[in-house]
């Protein structure tokens, strides 16, 4: 479905996106996981055929953007980061023109239109000022909007930023949804849990490039233990303790507020701490995620 | 969900023609003209009227009515409607091409959302201009139809001509304020515009008295802004006092800058939206 290789994007001096190869497959959900300013967006614009591409080859549906970005357009569906609903229509309008532009006739738009309100469980705001709605029916009804042609191919670009718990929940429910309707899916998140939760297969996006690829249980599997052992100690003691646990698992990570000590068996870490004598204030044991990858991979946390 | 397929027939050619990239945003403007009408009624209406009647009656009744001084015009008001209109027209064309460009790159992003589809930025621009065009050609049009019963009018298809005029005044002004404001980054530009652009063109380009009272070199400035070809050209219509060369320089010029003007709004947010 795409199908990238060498991508670059520069802005002046700035290059966003440093030679990137990435292939999504028909009907899968594609991630690319990675923290703010790691090229991410510059990748969906480029994805979306709105931004040129810079050096490097991208397809996609088999076509260029440089010269069928209308056609390509046409078949894709745009989630965008900042929502771009018209905040002077109405929800039900925002659906009917957004189809216009796709030349959808009149009649096809008010059906698919109602269509979506539906399957975005805002019917009964229809004629609701887009302004009064909460944040996630705002986004659910960006997600529907993007839906309003039947796309191919729906590039959501950090779907769920901003949101509380439940209404990120009612989100992932509906994007599950669409992968089994068939529908391919590109994401773009900071959060590891969005990313495990709706990824077949991710990039994690590091400076603009690509640092590691895999669905996310090969990636846990192949940069990090089975489990992690989370010891809190006092203000400022993390650095200087960091020495004295460093045997007790194949690595230690320090993090301002924890040290990360890695091993397949996390509870006989914690075991042996105490036996040292040493007096973490806390202490949890839990499995790897992709966060622990992405520590690995680039030697930072994705809230830096 | 997919129980209707709504995806569109699959077209051959690389992008839309620019009637069909217009056509399909039809609706959108529809629905802010029936949002917006009403305002626009009271701005681009009562505005000129409360012109004419303090300006050209009130004023107007101080002032001889020397045909020779007044290029023509039998009456003040005669002689003050033609140009009045004309700078009208590119007072609502600056206006309705400032703001909402702004407001659809910077606050409410409509720009981006409307390219995440089929249309580009060419259709973007000329949907948007002709709907500014829209506003101009019947505000302006309101406006010669209510004068025309007052006498200031020599001949029944000069008007018309002259508001066809009116109307390229408004592209003109369009097509540059347009390209000016996808430039700009803060609305603080505006205020500049409209003080050091606007105003002083509505005030000495010849719409409330002839230029020929600014001196030999303030007159030849006068000559180089766009409006006074608009107000020259609408005058000489309306008065019947054609003076065909000058006629088709003031409308090449105005032609001129509208194609001048497009390319620049098209170049500008084509600019300003990639990023």
């Amino acid at each position: 479905m795409i199908s990238a290789r060498g991508l670059r994007k520069s802005f002046g001096d700035f290059e966003a996106v440093k030679g990137i190869d990435v292939e999504v497959l028909r009907g899968e959900a594609f991630g690319f996981l990675g923290p703010n300013g790691a090229g991410k967006s510059s990748t969906m614009r480029m994805i979306a055929s709105v931004s040129p591409v810079t050096s490097g080859e991208l397809r996609i549906l088999g076509m260029d953007p440089a010269t069928d970005g209308p056609a390509i357009r046409g078949r894709l569906g745009v989630c965008p980061q900042e929502d771009t609903l018209d905040n002077e229509l109405n929800v039900f309008d925002n659906l009917y023109i957004y189809g216009r532009y796709f030349g959808i006739d009149r009649a096809t738009c008010r059906e698919r239109a109602r269509e979506l309100l539906e399957f975005a469980q805002i019917t009964d705001k229809a004629k609701a000022k887009v302004e009064d709605l909460s944040g996630g029916m705002k986004r659910r009804l960006t997600i529907a909007r993007s839906l309003i042609n039947n796309p191919d191919v729906l590039l959501l670009d950090e779907p769920t930023t901003g949101l509380d718990p439940q209404a990120r929940h009612v989100l992932w429910d509906q994007l599950f949804r669409l992968k089994q309707a068939g529908v391919t899916l590109v994401i773009t998140t900071h959060y590891m849990d969005e990313a495990e939760q709706l990824c077949d297969r991710l990039v994690v996006m590091d400076k603009g490039l690509i640092a590691a690829e895999g669905s996310p249980r090969e990636l846990i599997d192949a940069h990090s233990t089975r489990e992690v052992a989370e010891l809190r100690f006092g203000v400022g003691e993390h650095e200087a303790l960091a020495a004295k646990v460093e045997d007790l698992g194949d690595r230690v990570e320090v993090l301002p507020d924890r040290l990360l000590v890695y091993s397949d068996r996390g509870e006989e870490v914690v075991t042996a701490v105490l036996e040292r004598g040493l007096q973490p204030i806390a202490t949890l044991v839990r499995r790897s995620t992709l966060e622990d990858v992405f520590l690995r991979l680039t030697g930072r946390s994705l809230a830096d | 969900m997919a129980a209707t397929d709504a995806r569109p027939a699959p077209r051959p050619a690389a992008r839309l023609s620019a009637r069909e990239g217009v056509a399909r945003q039809y609706d959108y403007w529809l629905t802010v003209y029936k949002r917006t009408w009403r305002g626009g009624v009271a701005n681009s209406f009562a505005t000129p009227l409360f012109y004419v009647l303090a300006m050209g009656v009130l004023l107007g009744g101080f002032i001889d009515a020397d045909p020779d001084r007044l290029e023509g015009a039998t009456s003040y008001l005669a002689f003050i409607v033609p140009g009045l209109v004309a700078a009208h027209a590119m007072t609502i064309a600056v206006s309705e091409s400032t703001y909402p460009v702004m407001g659809a790159i910077k606050w409410h992003k409509t720009f981006f959302a409307q390219l995440a589809t089929p249309l580009a930025v060419r259709d973007l621009v000329n949907a948007f201009l002709l709907f500014v065009v829209f506003r101009v050609a019947s505000a302006c049009a309101v406006f010669m139809l209510v004068l025309a019963p007052f006498g200031v009018f020599e001949s029944w298809w000069g008007p018309v001509l002259a508001w066809v005029v009116q109307v390229l005044v408004g592209t003109a002004f369009a097509t540059l304020a347009f390209g000016y404001s996808a430039r700009l980054r803060s609305e603080e530009g505006f205020g500049l515009l409209f003080r050091l652009g606007v105003l002083p063109l509505t005030l000495f380009s010849g719409a409330f008295f002839p230029i020929s009272n600014l001196g030999p070199v303030l007159e030849w400035v006068a000559r180089l802004t766009p409006l006074w070809h608009g107000v020259s050209l609408s005058r000489m219509l309306c008065l019947d006092t054609v003076d065909w060369p000058l006629a088709a320089l003031n409308a090449g010029v105005l032609v001129a800058l509208c194609a001048i003007g497009w390319r620049w709004a098209v170049t500008g947010l084509d600019k300003r939206l990639e990023v």
